[in-house]
């Protein structure tokens, strides 16, 4: 029944009306960036599949965080550095470990973490509920998220976060920049790039070529330990994880039976197309 | 014959008429979001359209100001029962803002169980969107369809491949096009009509401008043949032999993360992880090292040839057919010989 969602369009648009006022807004004192950063295997770690297929073996594997969110906290830091935003907040959603990462953002520059602390496995439908249940409190004017974690590949909690605030997003932005309180992106597309403007509140996902990470240096480090980082629960935050998705079995992708070398230019030609023929 | 009957009541007496364990398995049906240009459905949404074909009947959503040539064009696709669309210059841009109301509203109307879109960059912008307002965890470029609710989907970089079912009552799935066979664009008999439910602009966003990469050569994600650069061409010049080669093997053109961060060739030419997925017959790799990142959006690729001088790069590992020769000795040579 198309009219029970008539209300959400009206909400919409009633969004867009509160936004319009703050558009001329310019961002000279109090402009809130907040991140998200996540804690995953590192991507230079060749992962073991579990022998039971429940999953994927994370014990005593190197850790770090995700790239795509290195990317998201080094772009809030320097709007910083240029004056743009005030205040960075770094959030994660995870273990107790999760701190670590954290801390990391808060060594290359953000000052003050919220860490959401839980054990559960959690989906991007459960990380932008939580976010937005910060989002709620800490009124940031910008979140930058990567644009993807390199552990589920999802590409979603962006995008999610956006659509639940009712916010416009720009995913995939290789390019960000904010002029009188709007914010400018150009994003990374199929058959090039486009810009995108919208009105602020907005949520940015990082894609690779947004920037090249600073790495934290020793001083930013001890500085950052002393930095402050608030704890809650999903149960704090009223966010109840639910479950939607059951795993069923994670098993190691088909072996590809490579390794065969050509000695030569018209070996590798002869068997181009007689063998493979996939040349004529 | 009894199936003849129930169809001649119309599903919804066939539904009232049957006993009620059977009406709690709600019938199938897919909301099937396209992409087009041109006036024609995108090769992309053909492999969806074939994923969808355990969802029940599959209606499929256009919009865009010119999209009526391509919904008319759809409806002879094969699998595909009928088709919407919304001529309106608010859908133009693939804008996630505008396409997301567009998309539940669609999704609610129908009451779809599953809404699918075939991965891309617009996809992926706007599924999850949708997927927040419906309450659902979403499944992001799914490679098989196991049943209904259950899908297999790559993760870590197609290291790990997870099979995992879904209690949403609605899916949302977007499927990896080159997992599954385009839909016969013939065979179908769907009509199409202009969606009752016309797009209101959101505008919290507005596109500004493109900037697109205009070629001859066969589209990246849909070619047959790819030829690939990475690091070891050195320069963005050197992309000159293979866009020769390129040419005499009507291949397109693909790069190495490093390639495209170095500046030697436009960002949309990475294959990757975070890249494009391609699956041609024919994978030529030429100084590329052959990183987990970069393989992931390869390896599928049904042979893979790989031009290295480091005995060693791991692209060796998984490529069919290896020749360790400095690639400027060895593109030169494959090009003159391929001229014969």
């Amino acid at each position: 029944d198309i009219s029970e969602w008539a209300p959400l369009q009206r909400n919409m648009l009633r969004v867009a009306a509160a936004h319009s006022h703050r558009v001329n807004r310019t961002f000279t004192r109090d402009m809130k960036v907040m991140v998200g950063v996540k804690r995953v295997i590192d991507y230079a770690v060749k992962i073991r599949v579990k022998p039971d297929k429940s999953g994927v073996e994370t014990a005593n594997v190197k850790m770090s965080m995700n790239p795509f969110d290195e990317i998201a906290v080094e772009e809030a830091v320097r709007l910083k550095e240029k004056k743009v935003a005030t205040e960075i907040i770094a959030v994660t959603v995870g273990p107790t470990a999760s701190q670590e990462q954290l801390r990391t953002a808060l060594a290359m520059g953000a000052d003050r973490g919220v860490h959401i602390v839980t054990d559960a496995e959690t989906l991007p439908i459960h990380v932008a509920k939580l976010m937005k249940a910060v989002c709620e409190k800490e009124m940031p004017d910008v979140v930058i998220l990567g644009k993807q974690a390199i552990d589920d590949d999802c590409n979603q909690t962006g995008q999610m976060l956006a659509a639940l605030m009712e916010w416009p997003q720009g995913a995939f932005a290789s390019e960000l920049t904010i002029k009188d309180g709007s914010l400018e992106v150009t994003r990374e597309t199929d058959t090039g790039m486009e810009t995108l403007a919208m009105k602020t509140p907005a949520v940015v996902t990082a894609d690779l070529r947004l920037n090249e990470p600073r790495y934290a240096t020793l001083p930013n480090i001890m500085k950052a330990k002393k930095k402050k980082i608030a704890k809650f629960t999903p149960d704090d935050l009223g966010v109840e994880i639910k479950p939607h998705l059951k795993v069923i079995s994670v098993e190691d992708p088909p072996k590809r039976e490579g390794g065969a070398k050509v000695e030569s230019v018209d070996e590798l030609l002869d068997k181009l197309r007689n063998v493979a023929k996939v040349i004529d | 014959e009894s199936l003849a009957i129930m169809l001649s009541f119309g599903a919804r007496s066939a539904i009232r008429a049957r006993p009620a364990s059977a009406v709690a398995a709600r019938s199938l049906s897919t909301l099937l979001v396209g992409e087009h240009a041109d006036g024609k459905l995108s090769e992309a949404t053909l492999s969806a359209v074939t994923a969808c074909k355990s969802f029940g009947d599959v209606e499929l959503l256009l919009g865009g100001s010119a999209c009526k040539a391509a919904a008319e064009g759809a409806c002879s696709v094969a699998g595909v029962s009928k088709v919407t669309f919304a001529e309106s210059a608010i859908l133009d841009h693939g804008v996630a803002e505008e396409w997301t109301p567009f998309i539940v509203n669609a999704q609610k109307a129908s009451g779809a169980t599953h809404v699918v879109a075939a991965s891309s960059a617009f996809s992926k912008s706007v599924l999850p969107r949708v997927s927040a307002l419906l309450d659902v965890a979403m499944l992001s470029d799914v490679i098989d369809v196991k049943d209904d609710s259950t899908f297999v989907r790559p993760t870590y970089a197609g290291n790990a491949i997870a099979t995992v079912s879904s209690s949403d009552a609605v899916k949302v799935v977007t499927v990896r096009p080159t997992s599954f066979e385009k839909a016969p664009t013939s065979g179908g008999g769907a009509t199409a009509s202009p969606s009752a439910d016309a797009p209101v602009a959101v505008g919290l966003c507005t596109w500004l401008s493109e900037e697109v990469k205009k070629s001859d050569r066969p589209d990246l994600a849909s070619a047959k043949v790819v030829v690939s650069g990475g690091r070891g061409l050195k320069t963005g010049e050197n992309f000159a032999m293979l866009d020769s080669l390129a040419d005499k093997l009507n291949a397109a053109v693909g790069a190495s993360r490093a390639a495209v961060d170095s500046g030697m060739c436009p960002n949309d030419m990475q294959v990757g992880q975070t890249g494009k997925v391609v699956a041609p017959d024919l994978y030529i790799a030429v100084g590329i090292s052959g990183a987990i990142q970069h393989l992931a959006g390869m390896k599928d690729s049904k042979t893979i040839v790989a031009i290295n001088k480091d005995p060693d790069a791991p692209i060796f590992q998984i490529a069919d057919y290896g020749l360790v020769m400095d690639l400027f000795e060895a593109c030169p040579e494959l090009d003159k010989k391929l001229s014969k």
